[in-house]
């Protein structure tokens, strides 16, 4: 009993320090954001990497989700012969949930993974070390860029990933399904409203801030070598992950009972 | 001057640094030698104020590193040159960027003026024409003279060398260390080097100060340390195998 009650302690007090730290890189980003100079070139790098690089991954997943959105639900649809509404139903899962959700998780697995291994190889090759006898604030010069980049990049990656989800039930429920064009586009955007679109992006802003701050944190404490930076991105990711379905439910809740 | 005033610092409860005092003269090479891991690494970089000590003061010309800000941190860091064990060069940027970069970052002189300065600098250190190459290009002995070009761009009073020969063969070492006492002579900085390679060690330092257990338990010229009447100091210098550094500790069963 002591034994365990030592362990919750343990676990509970490595919750709050990484709470803590989490908190303070935000805070420390968020300050640092707006001094000036803005590195443009490193900005656009980042975006580069983390938009333009994700988008046939980005684009594979979405076409693949609306084509078996669709497909599943004229599996069930079928029986009340209520075929036409799968457009509806792709349209609004699509830019409430499944868009901005699957983007941050591809984004994590992808962008998110590859900044905790390259920030923790900086910080075991003691180039963070480095940065600052440069007189050079790693955080002014390593987080802010990838903060700022990946704040503009995954709402755009989203809205994308939106209309190729939305092309990919049109390609089912128009040319397998038999509904007709006119009628899978009119259902199509008189389901679709701009609070759906804009939730979504709500959603994707979030997760963009907590892929790059969990990336970034893990990567500027990993230590121990090329052990340490293999562990620090594991744990990156699966954080980034569990933050996102976390939050991902937080603001489903929020919006269903607030913003009806 | 830098003076280190009872410095102390523990990483997880081991106590690293304990009550250390160590006096620096403007002007010398100090060299801290010491067993690997005994703290040297972390000795430098609380002089440079990467590290926080848990207690004491580190004085340099009077103002205490371990009190300024951010602001007054940067400003003092452009007066320190570092070189890195590992180099420590940025993978992502090539040679001349790597060596220009506090130019790129802290003053905006014109491109052509930055050339020349990366110029000298990689002449200063023996190369030149690599300004294109990335570290990933460079052997080991050139990414430390890179480090070095670095280190000095900035005309810096001070110079931290976090083992400088470690890692290089024993001609570059020499190489190196022929190149250290060369801009100690040319630039008349402030050296401080950590490191212990016993040759290297001698032929940089105008100082040399030992660290062990916390505590700097010598310091004198190269000639004094040579002499010492110290066991701990005596053994270390000369790399024996038996001693008080390694009494209690059995190194039969390696050969066994």
């Amino acid at each position: 009993m002591k034994r365990f009650l030592g362990m919750v302690g343990t676990r509970f007090m490595e919750f709050v320090s990484y709470a803590g730290g989490i908190s303070v890189l935000m805070g420390q980003t968020l300050f640092w954001a707006p001094v000036p100079p803005l590195r443009k070139r490193q900005i656009i790098e980042q975006m580069s990497k983390i938009g333009v690089d994700s988008l046939p991954i980005a684009s594979l997943i979405s076409l693949f989700t609306g084509m078996v959105l669709a497909l599943q639900s004229a599996y069930q649809m079928q029986r009340f012969s209520a075929e036409m509404y799968i457009a509806s139903l792709v349209a609004v899962s699509m830019t409430r949930e499944l868009g901005p959700v699957l983007t941050a998780l591809i984004v994590a697995g992808r962008v998110g993974a590859s900044i905790t291994a390259e920030l923790g190889t900086m910080k075991v090759t003691e180039q963070i070390d480095a940065l600052e006898t440069l007189a050079t604030n790693p955080i002014k010069y390593l987080v802010v860029p990838r903060f700022l980049a990946l704040m503009i990049m995954l709402p755009l990656l989203t809205v994308y990933a939106d209309m190729i989800g939305m092309l990919g039930g049109y390609t089912v429920g128009v040319y397998k399904l038999g509904i007709s064009h006119g009628l899978y586009m009119k259902n199509t955007w008189t389901a679709l409203k701009y609070k759906d679109v804009f939730t979504g992006l709500i959603k994707s802003y979030f997760f963009a801030i907590i892929i790059c701050i969990v990336a970034c944190y893990e990567g500027m404490k990993a230590e121990g070598g090329a052990e340490g930076v293999g562990r620090a991105t594991t744990s990156s990711v699966v954080m980034s992950f569990i933050l996102i379905i976390a939050f991902d439910c937080f603001f489903t809740a929020l919006f269903y009972f607030v913003a009806r | 001057m830098i003076e280190i005033i009872n410095l102390c610092k523990s990483f997880d409860g081991h106590k690293v640094l304990d009550n250390l005092n160590l006096n620096i003269n403007t002007g010398e090479t100090t060299v801290i030698i010491g067993r690997s891991g005994c703290g040297k690494s972390v000795l430098l970089k609380h002089i440079i104020g990467i590290l926080k000590p848990d207690s004491g003061q580190v004085l340099i010309d009077g103002k205490d590193v371990t009190k300024m800000d951010e602001k007054e941190l940067s400003a003092l860091r452009l007066g320190f040159g570092m070189l890195f064990q590992g180099a420590a060069l940025f993978d992502s940027l090539n040679v001349f960027e790597n060596v220009a970069f506090n130019l790129i970052e802290h003053t905006d002189i014109a491109r052509v003026e930055m050339a020349k300065r990366v110029k000298e600098c990689l002449a200063l250190v023996g190369l030149k024409d690599i300004e294109e190459k990335k570290p990933a290009e460079l052997s080991g002995g050139m990414k430390k003279r890179v480090g070095l070009a670095r280190a000095i761009c900035m005309k810096p009073q001070i110079l931290l060398y976090d083992e400088p020969t470690t890692g290089v063969d024993p001609i570059m070492g020499d190489a190196i260390n022929d190149l250290v006492v060369e801009l100690h002579n040319k630039l008349k900085v402030t050296g401080i080097a950590v490191t212990h390679d016993m040759t290297s060690a001698y032929k940089i330092g105008d100082r040399m100060a030992m660290l062990y257990n916390g505590k700097i338990i010598a310091n004198g010229t190269p000639d004094e340390i040579k002499h010492t009447k110290d066991p701990i100091v005596h053994q270390f210098i000369t790399g024996a195998g038996k001693g008080p550094i390694t009494e209690g500790i059995d190194f039969e069963h390696l050969i066994r």
